[in-house]
Formats: structure tokens, C-alpha cells, sequence
């Protein structure tokens, strides 16, 4: 016994000294942490932060390219703005279950009072939660309830992100046509893969609007979709890219949430443009572009209305004008040449207003122009399209509500 | 394992000896589990303080913070504690038995799968008790099915159920991610909240708390399933069953019986758990609603050595981890890869802890110097 209580004190003791030790670091740090953000003089009105505690609700955690793009967006916010740490609370891991729920609510005892939740599932949940705590304000990605749910504390968002993903289509479509130029594949040969997660608008939006971005350079492009039914497999993602590599595909892109399929491309030297992440560091040789949803103005929006005890929009969509929809990093090592100088042109385009990526003169369905198309845009579980999407010659993508809704299979591409 | 003392040639530093049993008093065997979750708190300070900036206190008072840090915070590690004990009950006889059951995940998603069948197509077209009544019929008869073709298999013809279960647990994943694909055309594999105006099919709060009859339920479930083991014909059949087969032939047990009663059993408790993770929990069906508690059971059902009462203890403490995880990640901005190797580690270390308990080290000459 007496044996036992001695080593008992000491392991007791050693746990002290290691407690205090680490007391002794965390000073330091917090020390150096004081002094870093003063350069950062906000440039916009500063308004006072100091009532704000934002809780955002993850699917997965920083591994996820898609979780880590919303995690890294608020912490760059944070900074910005000022923010200390007991001001943000970012819960990841979090199911669309019951337990999302469960989440939000406490992260409203912790004394939220925005609570963003990142994942399409957790939409009816955060739903839920914002009928219960009207003073709590509810922001969910990618939802499509908010813009007729009449519920003024429930908030959807998004961003054209097809504009970007047509961006770095022409990207793409200026590195195929270089293959092309220097005799490496034909131009019949020019097909692109594309890995996506669900056969849902979602996704289909994003890898036409890619298509059609690449067939803006390339008229001979054709595209094989390959899906992984899940959002964050790094497993089938690789797999999957693998086999579009096999089945000739001479460049892939993506809409899945791991690096499973640029460390593919990266293996068998296909060029890649990736989604949310700058996949520069993982494959030099191979990543060509990608596109962002940068989620930081949207904050900044959500954080300024509450901080002034002002409303904001139900429904929102970024665009590249308000600094949501972004290119990252072109990687001069693989693009082809000119080809900022030719994003440079599309963008103002798109700023200016000229550009569709939707035309109906630039795709047929089934061998014919789309001139009318039934979106299901409001989301009353019939599944039955409702709101004329197609007029002044172009689909209008995210116009009527922020998450997208195109859902057409357009000529060219191929569902495997 | 067995009996290394009686190796003459050369004499060990030391041997492993089994312990006979009730040779340890009870204090001294708390003893040594307290001993060893303070080494593993040891453990989890020096990574914390190789691998992040923390204070090992402030984490260890987080990891506490998780479960009893608000009354809701109380409430919600009740009804983690409750879905995984349900499922660890479902799982205990068969083990008990010696049926390696892989399959709860499965046998849940199955019951699971049958109450949203109902849910969803009926509705609000009858009474709502009586929707109730017949999403917990169907979930139980779908987790014994899903028991019993293993268990029938196994009966006639000695397939092997660990891999014949395991593999029940894919049909099952498919079948649910099938059946949602033909319920959400839209293809976005999201179901949300089914029925969340009429509440059809959901269980209704119990003064207030949500989850309460869910507890409630799991509760009487531990109590029968306690007395069921130890006091009835069937519970002691079963252990007969487990400890060797060829006695419970001799003594006139019909083996092939008792797995079959035994498994169906399992089944349905496992779909009973379904059934409270659809109507009292979720509200809806994803493919990963059992959320790998399936297989978090049978730690559970281990550690506890099949005593239902004992399994609260142990239930309680992989949940209060695993919430504890989540806040140590939330609270110190830490990914949650950290919190799950803590977790991991305090884990490790009473798992450890029931080998100095089942067997004794001794030193060949205990006068000579360790080292």
C-alpha cells in the first residue's frame, strides 16, 4: 500500500509540473498573439465587435477541402475583424442528424448569437433551431429553403461559383488546345474527367458551367463524369480519377472535398483543376488552377448586420464582384501561355454584365436549343420544377434563389 | 500464454501468470484501474504539451466540460449513452454466446430503414400513436430478419457469422442509400427532416425533454436484459452455449435453437435502436445514422464482461469521452484528430489496465535489480 501512494504523489506531482510548464507557454504565446493583428487596420467601418460570438457548424474538419475552406475563411475574419478567440466557436464533425441540432443549440447556451452551418444536410436542423431562437441568427451554404421559408432569422448563401468554375474552364481549355498545338492528342482526343460527389444540381451546375468553359476554347471537348456518392472520400476519389485517366481522359477536375484525385493526377502526370484548395503544394507538376468560394465577405456581411442590430438578406449570393467567387493561384508551371492574360478578358466580361455562361446558343440538349427549362426552385418536396429558369437567351443560375439549380445533362458530357 | 514457469533450461526475467479468480480483493483491482487512467492522463499532459500550447488542466477540465457543462450538454451525453447502451444490449447476448454478431450496424440500419418506410409513405394518414406502434413493429421484425439469416446459416451449416454478419452490414448500407435515392430524386442523397410540420411519427418530448423516453426505454431495457442473463433458463443457456458447445449438447441444450432464439433477440433489440434513432432522435435516414456504434458496442459489451449493469459504466464512458473530444477541439481550436488520440489514449490504457487484472507478473528472483 505504501508502495502505491508513493508512486501515486509522484505521478500526481509530475502532472503538475507538466501543467504548469505548459501554463508558462501558453503566456508567451498569447503574448506574441497581442501584438500581430495591429497591422491590421480594417479598411471598412469598424463597428463594435465586441457582442459578436460566431459558432460555425463543420461536416468534416480541415482535412475536407471543401470544411477547411469555410474554417480558414473565418479565421482570416477573425483576424480582420479583430475578433478573439472565445468569439469563435467552430464545432467539426458534426452529422446531418439530430446531432447538428444538438450543435447549434449549444453553441446558443455558449451565447452564439450567428450560428453558420456549412453542409446541405443540416439545412432542416439549423431550420428547426432558428423557429425555436428567433434572436439567434441562422446562416446555412448551399441551403434552398430560406428565400420562401418566411422564417426572418433563417439566412441561405452561396456564390456563382459557375462563373469561376467557367474561369478555370478556360483555363483547362487553353491548356488542352496547347496538347493539341504540339501534336500530343488530336483534337477528338480532347476529353475531359470530371469526379464528381452526387448526381445533384449542385454538381452539375458546377462541371457544365467547367465544360463549357473549356468547350469556349475547344469546340471538340467532351466530358465523362464519374461519381463517388460522398463528399469526402479520398479512397474512391482517387479511384475514380484513376479511372477517368484510363478511359483517356487528358485533364481532370473535381467536385468531392479530398486531394484523393489531384495526387491521382499528379501519379500518372494529367493536368488538374482542383476545387476550393490550392493544390500547388500537393501537385506541383500537374495543378493547373482553382476555383474558391471565398465565404470571408459573406461573414463580414452576417457579422457587420448583427453587430449593428441590423437584418440581412434570407437568401444571398456572392458573385466575383463582391469578392466571392475567386481564382486561386495560377500555376504558371503548367498553364499554357497567355492564359492570364485571357482570364483577365473573361472576368471583365463578367463584370461587365456581357457574358452568360448559361447561353442557350453555346449547348444543346438532345440535339436541340434549350428555350424553356421548369427549375425546381422552390424546395416543397415534390421535386417538380416550377420557375421558368431560361429567358433573355441564357439560364439564369442562382438569380432566383442562391443555391444553384441547373440540373440539365447538356451534349458532350457523359454520366458513367 | 498458458504456463511459462515450467521452462527449466533458462530462467525468464519474469512470467505471466493468470490469475485465479477472486484472487484480486476489489479495492486493490480499482486500485489498479485508477492507477492506470492516471497514467493515461500522464500521457495525454505530455502530448499536450509536445503538441499544442495548452494547459493539460484547462483540456482535462474541457473533456469534463463536454458532458457536464450545461444541463443540455447533461442531457444530450444521456441520450449518446442511451442509443450506444441500447445497441451494446442487442449485441451482449449473442457475444455472450460466442456469436461473433459484426452486424449491428447493419440490423440498426435495417430497422432504421423500416420505420422511415412508414414514416415517410404513410405519414400523417393515421393516428399518430398507431403510425408509432407500427414504425416499432416493422424495425423490430426488419432487425431480426437482418439477425436471423446469419444466424439460420450458422445453425445448418457452420457458415462463419463474423464474416457473414459483417458483410450483412453493406447489403444494408446499399438497401438505405437505395431507398433514399428513390425517395430524393433530386439526388442530393439528403432526406433533412421528414414529416417536420406534422411531427407525424415522432416520438413525443416527455415533459419537456426530447430524449427522455428514449432513455427511459433503454433504462427498463437494462434491467430486463440484466435479469434475463442471469436469472432465466435462456440466459443460462446461452452461457452454457458460450463456454463450450459440446457440453450444452451433453446436457440437452438444443444449440442450434438457442443461437437462433439468441440471435433473433439481438436482431430486434438492434432494431429497437433503429427505431429510436428514426422516430425519438434523427427524424430522418442517412446510410451513417448507427454512426458506427455497431461496432463501438462491442468494446463496450467487452469491457463490461456482458453484465448489462456494468455496461452503463462502460457506455458512459466512451460517450462522455467522445463528447469530451468534441469540446477539447471546439474550446481550444483544435483540430479533432488531437481530442480522438487523447481519447484514444485514456482508452488504450483500461483496456491495459484488464491485463494486470486477468494476469500476474512475477519476477524470477525478486531480490535481483530490476534493470
Amino acid at each position: 500500500m505504501k508502495k502505491f501512494t508513493k508512486i501515486l504523489a509522484i505521478l500526481l506531482a509530475l502532472v503538475f509540473v507538466f501543467s504548469f510548464a505548459a501554463c508558462g507557454n501558453k503566456t508567451d504565446n498569447d503574448g506574441e498573439k497581442t501584438t500581430a493583428p495591429a497591422s491590421d487596420a480594417g479598411s471598412e467601418v469598424k463597428a463594435d465587435y465586441s457582442n459578436i460570438k460566431f459558432g460555425l457548424i463543420c461536416l468534416h474538419d480541415e482535412n475536407s477541402t471543401y470544411d477547411n475552406n469555410f474554417i480558414s475563411a473565418l479565421k482570416e475574419v477573425q483576424k480582420e475583424l479583430g475578433l478573439s478567440d472565445d468569439q469563435i466557436l467552430i464545432k467539426t464533425n458534426i452529422p446531418e442528424t439530430d446531432a447538428c441540432l444538438s450543435a447549434a443549440e449549444e453553441l446558443i447556451d455558449e451565447g452564439c448569437n450567428i450560428i453558420f452551418a456549412d453542409s446541405f444536410g443540416h439545412e432542416t436542423y439549423i431550420l428547426q433551431a432558428a423557429q425555436e431562437n428567433p434572436d439567434v441568427q441562422f446562416c446555412h451554404a448551399t441551403g434552398t429553403h430560406a428565400h420562401d421559408a418566411g422564417v426572418p432569422n433563417f439566412h441561405n448563401a452561396f456564390a456563382s461559383i459557375y462563373e469561376g468554375r467557367y474561369l478555370a474552364g478556360v483555363a483547362a481549355g487553353l491548356k488542352i488546345q496547347e496538347m493539341i498545338d504540339a501534336g500530343t492528342i488530336t483534337a477528338d482526343q480532347a476529353k475531359i474527367g470530371y469526379v464528381g460527389a452526387f448526381p445533384y444540381a449542385e454538381v452539375k451546375s458546377g462541371y457544365t458551367s467547367f465544360f463549357l468553359g473549356v468547350r469556349s476554347i475547344v469546340a471538340t471537348a467532351t466530358m465523362e463524369v464519374v461519381y463517388t456518392n460522398s463528399w469526402f472520400d479520398i479512397a474512391l476519389e482517387r479511384e475514380a480519377a484513376l479511372k477517368l485517366i484510363n478511359d483517356g481522359c487528358v485533364l481532370i477536375s473535381q467536385h468531392a472535398d479530398s486531394e484523393g484525385a489531384p495526387k491521382a493526377c499528379e501519379e500518372k502526370n494529367v493536368p488538374n483543376v482542383a476545387y476550393n484548395i490550392n493544390t500547388a503544394s500537393v501537385a506541383p507538376n500537374t495543378a493547373l488552377v482553382s476555383s474558391r468560394i471565398n465565404w470571408a465577405p459573406y461573414y463580414k456581411l452576417a457579422i457587420n448586420a448583427v453587430a449593428n442590430g441590423e437584418s440581412f438578406a434570407n437568401d444571398w449570393t456572392g458573385t466575383i464582384a463582391t469578392g466571392s467567387v475567386e481564382l486561386l493561384e495560377l500555376n504558371d508551371a503548367v498553364a499554357a501561355e497567355g492564359t492570364q492574360a485571357k482570364l483577365d478578358e473573361v472576368k471583365a466580361q463578367f463584370e461587365a454584365g456581357t457574358l452568360h455562361v448559361f447561353a442557350t446558343d453555346t449547348f444543346t440538349v438532345g440535339g436541340k436549343t434549350l428555350d424553356t427549362y421548369l427549375a425546381d426552385v422552390n424546395d416543397d418536396g415534390t421535386f417538380t420544377g416550377e420557375t421558368e429558369a431560361v429567358s433573355d437567351g441564357y439560364f439564369h443560375e442562382s438569380e432566383y434563389r442562391s443555391a444553384p439549380y441547373f440540373d440539365i445533362l447538356i451534349d458532350g458530357i457523359t454520366e458513367v | 500464454m498458458m504456463n511459462n514457469s515450467n521452462s527449466k533450461v533458462r530462467e525468464p526475467l519474469f512470467h505471466i501468470v493468470k490469475r485465479s479468480k477472486d484472487a484480486l480483493p476489489t479495492w486493490k483491482s480499482w486500485l489498479i484501474r485508477g492507477i492506470a487512467i492516471l497514467f493515461s492522463l500522464l500521457v495525454c499532459a505530455l502530448i499536450i504539451v509536445l503538441l499544442t500550447d495548452q494547459n493539460p488542466l484547462d483540456v482535462f477540465g474541457a473533456l469534463v466540460k463536454g458532458s457536464f457543462g450545461s444541463k443540455r450538454k447533461f442531457w444530450n451525453l444521456l441520450q449518446s449513452l442511451a442509443m450506444l447502451l441500447c445497441i451494446s444490449l442487442a449485441v451482449t447476448p449473442a457475444f455472450k454466446m460466442k456469436f461473433w454478431n459484426l452486424g449491428a450496424e447493419g440490423q440498426v440500419l435495417i430497422g432504421a430503414l423500416c420505420s422511415m418506410v412508414l414514416m415517410f409513405e404513410v405519414g400523417d394518414r393515421i393516428p399518430n400513436f398507431l403510425l408509432i406502434a407500427a414504425m416499432l413493429v416493422s424495425s423490430l421484425v426488419g432487425g431480426i430478419v437482418w439477425g436471423l439469416i446469419p444466424a439460420v446459416f450458422k445453425a445448418k451449416w457452420n457458415t462463419n457469422e463474423s464474416l457473414f454478419t459483417l458483410m450483412m452490414n453493406y447489403i444494408a448500407i446499399q438497401l438505405v442509400s437505395f431507398a433514399i435515392m428513390v425517395w430524393v430524386p433530386s439526388g442530393s442523397s439528403v432526406m433533412g427532416l421528414v414529416n417536420s410540420s406534422t411531427r407525424a411519427g415522432w416520438i413525443p418530448e416527455l415533459f419537456g425533454q426530447k430524449y427522455l423516453v428514449n432513455i427511459l426505454i433503454v433504462a427498463v431495457l437494462t434491467v430486463c436484459m440484466f435479469i434475463y442473463l442471469k436469472y432465466s433458463k435462456h440466459g443460462y443457456e446461452i452461457s452454457v452455449v458460450g463456454e463450450s458447445e459440446n457440453t450444452a449438447k451433453y446436457i440437452g441444450i438444443n444449440v442450434k435453437k438457442v443461437i437462433i432464439r439468441t440471435m433473433i433477440l439481438s436482431g430486434a433489440l438492434c432494431g429497437l435502436a433503429g427505431f429510436l434513432l428514426v422516430a425519438g432522435t434523427n427524424h430522418t435516414l442517412s446510410k451513417d445514422l448507427a454512426g458506427g456504434n455497431g461496432f463501438t458496442a462491442i468494446m463496450v459489451s467487452w469491457l463490461a464482461k456482458f453484465n448489462p449493469i456494468v455496461m452503463v459504466v462502460t457506455s458512459f464512458l466512451i460517450a462522455f469521452l467522445q463528447r469530451g473530444a468534441g469540446e477539447i477541439a471546439t474550446n481550444f481550436n483544435l483540430n479533432t484528430s488531437i481530442a480522438d488520440i487523447l481519447t484514444g489514449i485514456i482508452i488504450f490504457f483500461i483496456i491495459g489496465s484488464e491485463f494486470f487484472l486477468n494476469y500476474q507478473i512475477k519476477t524470477t528472483k525478486s531480490k535481483k535489480e530490476d534493470k
